[in-house]
C-alpha cells in the first residue's frame, strides 16, 4: 500500500524527535500533503504518542516506603543510637540521667564516703593514702575513693581519684588516663560518662558478633 | 531536588538509615510507576520497585554523587523490570491480572457504590487498552516507549539510563513508535 521511500517515514520519526532540520521538515510536510497514505501514518504516530501520554499517573500504593525500609538491611546500631541522641539530646541526657537515678547512684554518693580502692598486691596503704611504691607496677585501672593516692612507681591504665587527692612523683607514671572527682556532680557526671562509655562498648560489641 | 536528594544520600553513606526513607518518599511514585508501565500489573510493579530501592540502598556506596541520581535509579528499576520480563513464561499474561483487566476490576468496584459518568469509564478502558499495548511490545521497545513518553525523559538521559549509544535510542524508539502504531490503530 505505502510505496513511499523509507525516507519519508524515518523523516516522520525525526519530526517527532524533534531532530528535524528547517529543510527536511519542509521536504515532509510537501510529501504529506500529496500523499494520502503518508498522511495516514504521521497521523496514526501522533495519535499513538497522544494515546501513551494519556495514561494517568499512579501513585506508589500506602505503605510503600515503610515496606522497603524494612526490607532493608539492618543499619550498624551505633549509627541508629547516634542519630537518636543527636535528634534528641535532652531526652538522651534525661534518660541517661533517670537510669543512674534509678540504680541509685546519687544515694550511693551521699552514703558512700567510706575510704575505699582497687585492691592490689602491689600497693602500701598509709592511713588515707594509697601508694604505689617506687619499682612497684601495678597493672590495670585504679579508683581511689576518700582517700589519696601517691605514685611513686608505675600504673599500667587510668586512674581515678574521687574525694581525693594525687600526688605524682617524680620516678612516677600512669600510662592512662588520669581524673579526680572531687564533687557530687562530678561523681556523677563520671557515672554518666562511664556509663557512656560502657554502652558504647556494648553496641561496639553487638556489631561485631552480627 | 537533587540538591536534597545528594545531602540525603551521604547521611546513607554515614550509616543513616532514615536519611534513605526520605530519598524513598520522593522517588517512590516514579520508580513504581514506570515498573507499572513495564510489568503491566500493579503487584509485580510493587514488587520490583521496592527492590529497586532496596538495591538502590546497598550499591549506594557505588553511585556516583556528581551525576544525577534519578538516572542511576531509574537504571536499578528498568534493569530489575526487563530481568522479571524475561523471566516470564510467555503465557504469564494469559491467565495472570494484566492491566487490561485491572481498570476494570477497579471499575466493577466502584461501580456497586456509584455509577462512574460515561466518560469516565470510557476512559478507564481506554487506559486499559493502551496500557495492554505497551505490555505487548517487546521489552526493548517498551522501556524506551516509557521513558520517553511516560516518564517525560530525554533521549540523552534515556541513552544514560540503560546505557546505550544514543542511536540506538533513536532506533528502538522509532520502532516502538511503529510498533505501537499498528497496535493501536484499532482503537
Ligand atoms: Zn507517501
Amino acid at each position: 500500500m505505502n510505496t513511499c521511500p523509507e525516507e519519508i517515514v524515518h523523516l516522520m520519526h525525526e519530526y517527532l524527535d524533534e531532530e528535524l532540520s528547517y529543510e527536511k521538515e519542509k521536504e515532509l510536510k510537501q510529501h504529506l500533503q500529496s500523499c494520502e497514505a503518508c498522511r495516514t501514518h504521521f497521523q496514526e504516530l501522533k495519535r499513538t504518542i497522544a494515546f501513551v501520554q494519556s495514561t494517568s499517573h499512579i501513585a506508589a500504593p500506602s505503605g510503600f516506603t515503610q515496606n522497603v525500609m524494612s526490607r532493608l538491611p539492618k543499619e550498624k546500631k551505633k549509627a541508629g543510637m547516634q542519630r537518636w541522641f543527636h535528634n534528641n539530646p535532652f531526652f538522651a541526657a534525661a534518660a541517661v540521667f533517670l537510669i543512674l537515678m534509678g540504680g541509685s547512684l546519687l544515694t550511693a554518693w551521699n552514703s558512700d564516703d567510706k575510704f575505699a580502692f582497687t585492691n592490689n598486691d602491689n600497693v602500701v596503704v598509709e592511713g588515707h593514702t594509697v601508694v604505689v611504691p617506687e619499682g612497684e607496677v601495678v597493672k590495670g585501672d585504679m579508683v581511689v575513693r576518700n582517700g589519696d593516692l601517691r605514685v611513686e612507681g608505675q600504673v599500667d591504665g587510668d586512674v581515678t581519684v574521687i574525694n581525693g587527692e594525687r600526688y605524682l612523683a617524680g620516678a612516677g607514671s600512669i600510662t592512662g588516663q588520669i581524673e579526680e572527682v572531687d564533687q557530687a556532680f562530678e561523681w556523677l557526671w563520671y557515672n554518666i560518662k562511664s556509663a557512656f562509655n560502657e554502652l558504647g562498648d556494648m553496641f561496639e560489641s553487638d556489631d561485631n558478633n552480627e | 531536588m537533587e540538591l536534597i536528594v545528594k545531602k540525603r544520600i551521604k547521611q546513607v553513606l554515614k550509616g543513616d538509615q532514615n536519611a534513605f526513607g526520605e530519598i524513598v518518599e520522593l522517588y517512590k511514585d516514579k520508580v513504581f510507576h514506570v515498573c507499572y508501565r513495564m510489568l503491566g500489573n500493579r503487584h509485580e510493579a510493587e514488587d520490583i520497585s521496592q527492590e529497586a530501592f532496596i538495591r538502590a540502598y546497598t550499591n549506594i556506596h557505588t553511585f556516583d554523587i556528581d551525576r544525577k541520581f534519578s538516572t542511576w535509579l531509574y537504571r536499578i528499576a528498568t534493569n530489575l523490570c526487563i530481568d522479571r520480563i524475561r523471566k516470564k513464561k510467555p503465557d504469564y499474561f494469559l491467565d495472570a491480572e494484566v492491566a487490561g483487566t485491572e481498570g476494570l476490576t477497579m471499575y466493577s468496584q466502584i461501580q456497586t457504590d456509584e455509577p462512574l459518568p460515561e466518560e469516565e469509564v470510557e476512559s478507564m478502558e481506554l487506559q486499559s487498552s493502551i496500557q495492554k499495548e505497551i505490555s505487548l511490545l517487546p521489552d526493548k521497545y517498551r522501556t524506551v516507549i516509557v521513558l520517553k513518553y511516560i516518564e517525560e525523559l530525554s533521549l540523552k538521559e534515556i541513552s544514560e539510563i540503560l546505557d546505550l549509544p544514543l542511536g540506538t535510542v533513536k532506533t528502538r524508539i522509532h520502532r516502538g513508535r511503529e510498533a505501537l502504531r499498528k497496535q493501536l490503530r484499532t482503537l
